[in-house]
């Protein structure tokens, strides 16, 4: 029935449907703005929903929705050994598609867009604005995780760099201006190595040849899908021809060379120490609705276009890498913890919570099995629902402490008792609590891992004990204890209003599901995750004949 | 066809629209008693180069015309980049009219009257296939410039400006014709296409001589382009000179430049494969050069103007790219990558600098602090600099975007990663200073004095804006109808 739609496009653009109507609302308004982009973000959670309920389980069906138009043909000059070609052209796709793996990350995309959008209640000024460059970041990061033609993600990738930079340059605490200047200089250094690679992708895998008709066509595409044919299924495919001088040829440099240039790119974003540190002045200085948003969402696309672009496409190269994928991910892991141990500011040890949580999804991936390639994909999702849940809570509390440092604060839980409840809960979650999602994704991708290298992850696993130890030392310092001067010097601490509650406890109640009913996330990855050994399967066949 | 019939005056039309109206408007100037305003003239101008505009896309698609001994050509590739410096030029006659109200410049009937011819020198440059035409035609384009430069004669950097215009444009010049005299002594001709055959049969004898004439002609043009290391007069000069002629040198004279580089480059040293490998490496080294050094020396400016300067440079760099990158196997692209990156460079870049009018209280403030709390003057106006900056800095989606694109597609096609990689590695740095100016628009605030616009300023900047987002959401219409058009053998080699 949803294939009749185009569903993928509805959801995607949703967003921009509110953008329009708010364009059309003076900002002034303030209330009737926040009301408008709240709605707006709940349409796309919605129709994601929907599609999540709706995805087929029980066909081996991989991809249920997909969309596809050409979008831009651009007529390549017939001059030279070219004239008996009857059509040359370069094609940019408008191709968007739905897998096990992209759904999942959509869902999570819309869920915490709209939780981060009520916990922008409270943001003090621009609210138009505000908004505006939210909604456009939204359908920016649904297209980043649809789009399956090089170019197409390309654009949505860059769509969200610029609201980005506005959400953390105006919105952001003192030091806002230098953060988005940073991010935007290493997001834009990432997406230009990333671009170097699709570029070189296209120019050569993505080089067509056919013929019908008589007509002999050539073409250009970033199609991922005819990438995909070209390198893995046709043997007689330019990429797959080492004749001499062959510009379209991957030799075993090339495929090395376009690795290590989409690991780097997706690395910054991931991040991967040691390019993390823009991260943490991001975490450290914006809006704690943006950084729910940053940290719940845009780190995923790095993950996700690792698997997707890196993984997949280069899967030989992946697997003499994955030693050394593991092992950065246990560098991340160890690093993050170690250094989030050290910090008295809340939202700095939250930032290297999250890099050592991201570490997890790198050991996942290195496993190259179903366990370990389900348990990074479990910990994205669930490493976006704890950390905005986190940074949900950090804003409720910023906004009435004024600080984050956690020495100054205390004995929180006798004045906020259902706040301090919750960060009690989304601590617990991050550390690894059985029966909440944290457990559950780091379990499987620690699990995939000891398959293939145990010693790398028993190293790996000490990362759990380190995070134990900052978690609840940061989160019984806030809660307990004697209750710091400064807190309570604005007379009374207010516990959380309706409106700062009902995100936390939906965002909660997912981490719970999660935890206690993991197979509401593992039925549709199953058949996709299947899917990419298939194809790492085939592309070892193919190596080797 | 030696000598020029009456008969083919009418494939002159297009500048003999503009070389009349110059004189119409000299005797108009003279003769209409000083108390009417001089602004009818700019309209009169604008209406001329309509006619002339009107009169190239005429001719687009007809069989090339060749007039003079092949001398003077009348073809797509020139009929091309013609409607591109006419477009530019009208832009630049828009900005114009709000300045003159403004008494920026104080001589009001020769700016127009000068203007013109500079119009008809790029259009010659680009027709010519011969190395003394196209010397009148740089001449022609120069001698203007150097007037209209110097046009604000009260103001200090203006004089510098003009002075520094003149000495260098007479330099590359004179290095141009050093250049071009060992042409002429090798092969005893002037024709571009004389040339070349001339040059293919005595290679062996003149090899040394070949070189050195190409790096002339290269340094010459490089100059005229100011592309890096040949840069150091474009800031001052761009900083003194009025806006729109501001506009008018990083747009018009400079793309008259790459159209005859291009043209001189391919039909004289593409001799035999050795030779040409040489020349592409010293194209993409300049190439490389100018991203690097542009981008760079923007990142510290703080004047506008300057600043612009310095991305021009960096946007010379860009469009060597299309230069350097061979006709190789797949690739025939490079006419259409240069001038696509052409139209989206001249739009955004006339753009940007409108919008600069139109903060810079008369020329008062052009630094960026000009730009501060801009968002909450002129929310529109701002968004229209934003979308134009989001395109000089190739993010998409934009013409920028996609000319850059469509640039480095041609040079990963003939395997020119290294070049790609500077680029695209450069594109980035350029982010910085470019969010600089959106920084100052909306996150900075300044007096409340709302922003005033007048009619014609606001028009340009809406056109350029509009075409901005066009190139980048329907590229392969023009992409797909300058393909279609532009023939390698009949349209662009001599001979």
């Amino acid at each position: 029935m949803l294939a009749d739609w185009p569903i993928l496009s509805m959801l995607t653009f949703s967003p921009l449907l509110g953008f329009l109507v708010l364009l059309f609302v003076p900002g002034s308004q303030g209330r009737a703005v926040k009301t408008i982009g709240l709605a707006a973000t709940l349409l796309p959670l919605l129709l994601a929903g929907w599609m999540y309920v709706d995805y087929n389980l029980h066909t081996r069906e991989v991809v249920q929705y997909t969309e596809q138009h050409t979008w831009i043909r651009i007529p390549l000059a017939i001059e030279g050994d070219l004239t008996g070609v009857s059509d040359y052209y370069l094609d940019f796709v408008y191709k968007l598609s739905a897998d096990g793996l992209a759904l999942p990350l959509a869902f999570l995309t819309t869920l915490v867009s709209a939780m981060a959008a009520l916990a922008a209640w409270h943001i003090k000024k621009r609210w138009k604005t505000f908004f505006l460059l939210f909604l456009l970041l939204e359908t920016g990061m649904l297209g980043v995780f649809f789009a399956r033609d090089l170019f197409l993600f390309f654009l949505f990738f860059e769509l969200t760099l610029i609201p980005m930079f506005f959400l953390i340059g105006i919105w952001g605490l003192r030091d806002r201006e230098r953060a988005a200047n940073k991010f935007l200089l290493y997001n834009g250094i990432g997406s230009a190595i990333m671009l170097i690679a699709f570029f070189i992708i296209v120019s050569t895998a993505g080089f067509t040849f056919s013929q019908a008709d008589g007509n002999t066509t050539l073409f250009y595409s970033g199609d991922l899908d005819v990438i995909l044919a070209n390198v893995f299924q046709n043997t007689q495919s330019y990429v797959n021809q080492a004749f001499e001088g062959s510009p379209f040829y991957w030799s075993g440099e090339m495929k090395w060379t376009l690795f290590i240039l989409l690991l780097i790119a997706f690395g910054i974003k991931l991040p991967i120490f040691p390019f993390h540190t823009w991260m943490l002045k991001v975490h450290a200085e914006a809006h704690p609705s943006v950084v729910m948003i940053h940290s719940g969402i845009l780190l995923k696309m790095g993950a996700y276009g690792l698997l997707r672009f890196g993984v997949l496409l280069f899967p030989e190269q992946a697997k003499d890498a994955a030693l050394a994928l593991a092992i950065i991910g246990v560098v991340n892991i160890l690093y993050g913890a170690l250094l989030a141990m050290r910090q008295t500011e809340f939202r700095l040890m939250l930032a290297y919570s999250s890099v050592s949580h991201m570490g997890v999804v790198l050991l996942g991936l290195a496993a190259l099995n179903a366990t370990g390639i389900k348990g990074a994909v479990f910990q994205l999702v669930s490493h976006g629902l704890i950390s905005a849940l986190l940074f949900l809570i950090v804003g409720s509390l910023y906004e009435r402490t004024k600080t984050t440092e956690i020495p100054q604060l205390g004995g929180l839980a006798s004045s906020m008792p259902f706040m301090s409840g919750m960060l009690l809960m989304a601590g617990m979650a991050s550390l690894g609590l059985p029966g909440l999602s944290g457990f559950v994704s780091e379990f499987m991708a620690f699990l995939g891992l000891f398959g293939a290298y145990p010693w790398v992850a028993a190293v790996g696993a000490l990362g759990l004990i380190y995070t134990a130890v900052y978690v609840l030392r940061g989160i019984m310092g806030m809660t307990f204890g004697r209750a710091a001067a400064p807190a309570a010097a604005d007379g009374e601490l207010r516990d959380a209003r309706f409106l700062e509650a009902l995100p936390m406890i939906v965002l909660a109640a997912f981490i719970l599901l999660i935890g206690i009913y993991p197979t509401v996330l593992s039925y549709p990855l199953e058949h996709t995750v299947d899917g990419f050994l298939q194809q790492l399967q085939a592309a070892a066949k193919m190596g080797g004949s | 066809m030696n000598a020029l019939q009456a008969g083919d005056l009418i494939h002159l039309l297009p500048e003999l629209i503009l070389v009349g109206a110059a004189v119409f408007l000299t005797l108009l100037d003279l003769a209409l008693p000083r108390r009417f305003g001089r602004s009818a003239l700019a309209w009169l101008t604008l209406a001329a180069i309509a006619g002339s505009a009107a009169a190239v896309a005429m001719k687009l698609g007809d069989e090339p015309v060749r007039l003079l001994n092949d001398s003077y050509r009348i073809e797509d590739y020139a009929n091309l980049f013609k409607l591109v410096f006419l477009g530019g030029g009208a832009l630049v006659v828009l900005m114009s009219i709000g300045s003159i109200r403004d008494d920026e410049i104080p001589h009001k009937g020769e700016y127009f009257y000068l203007f013109l011819p500079a119009l008809v020198g790029a259009m010659v440059v680009a027709s010519s296939g011969d190395l003394i035409t196209l010397f009148v035609g740089l001449e022609l384009l120069g001698i203007s410039s150097y007037v209209l430069v110097g046009m604000r004669k009260g103001s200090g950097t203006n004089n510098e400006a003009a002075f520094k215009y003149v000495v260098t444009g007479a330099i590359a010049s004179a290095i141009l014709l050093y250049g071009f005299s060992f042409l002429y002594g090798m092969s005893g001709s002037t024709n571009l296409g004389a040339i070349r055959n001339a040059l293919i049969q005595n290679y062996e004898q003149y090899d040394a001589m070949i070189y050195l004439s190409f790096f002339l002609v290269l340094a010459g043009f490089a100059l005229k382009v100011a592309a890096a290391p040949f840069h150091a007069w474009a800031p001052d000069v761009y900083e003194g000179a009025p806006t729109p002629i501001t506009a008018f040198l990083a747009v018009v004279s400079k793309l008259a430049a790459f159209a005859i580089l291009f043209r001189v480059i391919y039909n004289v040293y593409a001799l035999n494969s050795h030779l040409y490998k040489d020349v592409l490496l010293a194209l993409a080294v300049l190439a490389a050069a100018a991203m690097i050094l542009g981008n760079a020396l923007a990142l510290k400016q703080y004047k506008v103007k300057r600043l612009l300067a310095f991305s021009g440079i960096a946007n010379a760099g860009y469009l060597f790219v299309p230069l350097a990158a061979n006709f190789s196997l797949t690739h025939y692209n490079n006419f259409s990558e240069l001038l696509y990156y052409g139209i989206a460079y001249a739009v955004m870049n006339i753009g940007a600098l409108a919008v600069l009018m139109a903060v810079s209280n008369r020329g008062e403030n052009e630094e960026l602090s000009a730009f501060a709390g801009l968002y909450h003057r002129a929310p529109w106006t701002a968004a229209a600099m934003t979308i134009l900056l989001v395109s000089l800095a190739g993010l998409p989606v934009t013409g920028g975007f996609f000319g850059k694109l469509f640039i480095l597609l041609g040079a990963m096609q003939t395997e020119l990663y290294w070049l790609g990689a500077v680029m695209i590695v450069t594109s980035v740095v350029s982010f910085y200073y470019y969010f600089g100016f959106i920084r100052q628009m909306y996150m900075r605030s300044s007096g409340s004095t709302p922003l005033s616009l007048t009619g014609p300023l606001a028009v340009a900047i809406w056109i350029c804006t509009v075409l901005t987002l066009a190139l980048g959401f329907a590229p392969h219409i023009v992409i797909g109808y300058m393909t279609d058009l532009f023939q390698l053998q009949s349209d662009f080699l001599i001979g």
